[in-house]
């Protein structure tokens, strides 16, 4: 059911309940002043009483559940409201009673009866408003064993309507039951402490307005029944009773609460501040998105906490100042006394590095005439001072210094974690850039390099680090001529990365102009060099291999000299044509350094290209790996396929340098002729 | 590490390298090499005796200054180096373009000559 039907529900319920409660007693009214049997129940009109009450209850307890975002206040209000409607109501008819007193009108029992029965409705209806709003400032911070309480007692308060059913002894007894029941929840006044100090002056005005109210009603009722005996409803009704006694208690104990409190909630209040400054202070790490707003914070809640007249932050190594009701140039002549003062012996205390929390002083100035000044230390370094000026003398209280202290201090740990999480960020960023290049330089190395009838190849490639500098890649001339090429870029990491994308696509265009290898060699020099900064170089060795005439020409610019096994020899060698690495000199006379050089092939023979990586590799005596060791590995596993050879080279790589990291990229590229 | 010496003598300067030079420590060389550097300045002469180990970032510091060198008319040798040293400058193809003696006397008289 939602909550405006049931509103409207108990409303008209409450209605319905109070007319036929009015009928039933005024007609019983009637039969007594008759001396005519009614015929009703006696029990009847407590029964209607019952509904009338409850429904008045549901009635209001949904009225303060529809506003749920109510403040105390507006609580406090809202019962000031009902109060005030029902006691106009009820004065106008007084008033009524005042003008026609004495009239034969006012002798009629029926029309007194009805006045007092609209009086008696409007007091139920005020009191179980009050009520409602009691259990809700009541239940303001709840716990289980409160709502225990408390349903207790509102079980206890209802259930009293049927004891007006039946007569029975000692009810007086029940009564202060259910008001020392009254009492125990009556003293849980939390919601007191969340007023500020304005609040609790309209508050007190409230309650004091709330219990004329229920004095005025209180009166009112009793004169009805002095002048007029035979009102006998509900003369003795427990519940009007308990109901009273427990509104009025609790708004006594209300004011009287909130008048002691009154001289600390300002104090209250500060704490409060003070406790969200430092939140705001905290939370400021994570959604601020500069070191300035974290000191604007800081400026910001520093003024606030002490109630400073004027305040600046000034930070180390930076022109950058953080003003608060001040002008740079009057902060700067405000510093320069405060370094004239008594003052400037603690200030200089941390201004060299030892750790303290603040410090305040009298000022000689015009205007300001004390200050305090607070350090803001980020990673056990200075950073910056806080200043705070205020017009009036000695207007820093220790407390206030050591709060305050704990701001700054706040704020330099904010900022510490500040430049922590963007490092974090950036580091992070930086590891999924070289992912990136990680995974785009794999894409440069080719998986299989080209092969025709006459050769089959075999490679490997590790670098040190995310990206190498080592490059292997092939190009089929035509039908006939293959070119391959191994490279080495000087340096490991990014720079030399780059470098080795730019080979490639110097590769890759020169290779398709059929060029011999000297030619290729001098025309790459040219392009690379420019792009090579003064200390960087590139090795590469450039082979052809021509299928037709089964020879190989090949250069060598610096780079590791080429193995060559021979099966009819049965051995193998280094080749020994001089070379120059590519970008040590630029310009034509390049092609002097170089030398061509071919060879025939025959079935069997291998040529084993590497990087110098492989012969550098070393172990954990600092021994190299060696030419010697490749070139025996080679000639104890020639009659082996290419991938079984390169197999065994980096076994045994592996095993020579055992577990030694890795200083240098290397690759490996093993190629068979058949 | 590296420990990397200079010494004035006459009309040469002596500048000898103890120890690796790696990426790190190709730093204090381009740094030491780059004062003995100028056009009336004298000729340079770098005992190799004890550089046990050279990086290509090292053959870069060299490699750097050969066009300079040119340009300042100012000589420099390189004598004493080990079998392993002297085979990375020529695997690189540096001992066409460096002089790269053995043999102090003979750094002298390389150095002497007009």
């Amino acid at each position: 059911m939602s909550r405006k039907l049931t509103v409207q529900i108990a409303l008209g319920l409450s209605v319905l309940a109070w007319l036929s409660l009015s009928v039933i007693d005024l007609s019983n009214q009637f039969s007594a002043s008759n001396n005519l049997d009614s015929g009703f129940f006696g029990w009847l009109p407590n029964f209607l009483f019952l509904i009338y009450a409850l429904s008045l209850f549901t009635f209001y307890k949904a009225r303060v559940d529809i506003a749920d975002r109510l403040n105390l206040i507006d609580l406090l209000w809202k019962i000031f409201v009902t109060g005030m409607l029902t006691t106009v109501v009820s004065l106008a008819i007084r008033s009524l009673d005042f003008v026609l007193g004495g009239t034969q009108l006012m002798k009629n029992v029926l029309v007194v009866d009805f006045l007092f029965l609209i009086n008696l409705g409007l007091l139920a209806a005020f009191i179980i408003a009050t009520l409602v709003v009691w259990k809700r400032l009541i239940l303001y911070q709840k716990n289980k064993r409160l709502l225990l309480t408390w349903s207790i007692f509102e079980y206890v308060l209802f259930g009293s309507i049927f004891l007006d059913f039946i007569e029975i002894p000692f009810i007086e007894y029940f009564l202060m039951v259910i008001v020392a029941l009254g009492l125990v929840v009556s003293v849980n006044m939390k919601w007191v402490a969340y007023l500020s100090f304005k609040q609790k002056w309209k508050s007190i005005l409230l309650l004091l307005l709330i219990l004329l109210y229920l004095v005025y009603f209180y009166i009112n009722l009793s004169t009805y029944r002095e002048l007029y005996p035979y009102l006998s409803l509900l003369t003795n009704s427990i519940f009007i009773r308990a109901a009273f006694i427990f509104t009025a208690t609790y708004a006594i104990f209300s004011l009287l609460v909130i008048l002691f409190n009154l001289p600390t909630t300002s104090a209250f209040e500060q704490k409060l501040n003070e406790v969200l400054n430092f939140q705001r202070l905290s939370q400021s790490i994570q959604t601020e998105s500069s070191e300035d707003q974290i000191f604007d914070i800081l400026l910001d809640s520093a003024v606030r906490t002490v109630e400073a007249d004027a305040a600046w932050i000034e930070l180390k190594g930076s022109d950058k100042h953080f003003l608060y009701e001040i002008t740079y140039e009057d902060s700067r002549q405000v510093k320069a006394t405060i370094s004239e003062t008594d003052l400037s012996l603690n200030y200089k205390s941390f201004e060299a590095g030892k750790k303290s929390s603040g410090v305040a002083g009298k000022l000689k100035g015009a205007l300001y005439k004390s200050v305090a000044i607070f350090p803001i230390w980020v990673n056990e370094l200075q950073e910056g001072s806080l200043y705070l000026l205020k017009e009036v003398r000695d207007g820093f209280t220790r407390e206030l210094v050591e709060i305050t202290g704990t701001f700054a201090n706040q704020a330099g740990i904010s900022i510490a974690n500040f430049r922590m999480l963007s490092e974090a960020i950036s580091t992070e960023r930086y590891k999924e850039e070289l992912k990136i290049a990680k995974q785009v330089q794999t894409k440069l190395l080719p998986l299989e390099l080209d092969t025709n009838e006459d050769f089959d190849i075999s490679t490997f490639t590790v670098a040190a680090d995310e990206v190498g500098g080592d490059y292997y890649d092939s190009f089929k001339i035509n039908n006939s001529q293959t070119a391959l090429i191994i490279g080495d870029v000087s340096g490991k990491g990014t720079s030399a990365a780059f470098h080795m994308a730019q080979m490639k696509g110097v590769f890759l265009a020169l290779a398709q102009m059929e060029l011999s290898p000297s030619q290729f060699l001098e025309r790459a020099n040219l392009a690379i060099s420019s792009g090579l900064d003064k200390t960087s170089f590139v090795t590469i060795s450039y082979f052809v291999i021509d299928s037709k005439g089964k020879t190989v020409e090949f250069a060598r610019a610096g780079h590791a000299p080429s193995l060559y096994f021979r099966k009819k020899e049965n051995k193998a060698e280094y080749f020994k044509n001089k070379g120059l690495g590519l970008g040590i000199i630029r310009g034509d006379k390049y092609s002097n350094y170089i030398q061509q050089s071919t060879f025939k092939y025959e079935p069997g023979d291998i040529l084993v290209l590497y990087t110098d990586g492989i012969t550098e590799a070393k172990n954990k005596n600092n021994d190299e790996y060696g030419y010697e060791r490749l070139l025996e590995m080679v000639e104890k596993n020639a009659e082996l396929s290419p991938e079984k050879i390169k197999e065994k080279i980096i076994e045994d790589l592996y095993k020579f340098c055992n577990n030694n990291p890795l200083q240098d990229d290397y690759s490996l590229v093993v190629i068979k002729f058949k | 590490m590296v420990q990397i010496n200079t010494k004035k003598d006459g009309n040469m300067v002596w500048v000898t390298i103890v120890g690796e030079i790696d990426a790190s420590s190709s730093i204090q060389l381009d740094e030491c090499l780059k004062e003995q550097l100028g056009q009336d300045k004298p000729a340079i002469a770098v005992d190799c005796t004890d550089l046990s180990y050279i990086s290509s970032a090292g053959l870069g510091v060299f490699m750097s200054y050969i066009e300079d060198l040119k340009v300042n008319q100012q000589k420099m040798a390189l004598f004493n180096l080990n079998e392993k040293v002297s085979n990375v400058f020529k695997m690189l193809g540096l001992d066409q373009l460096m002089n790269i003696l053995s043999g102090k006397d003979a750094t002298i008289k390389f150095l002497n000559e007009e």
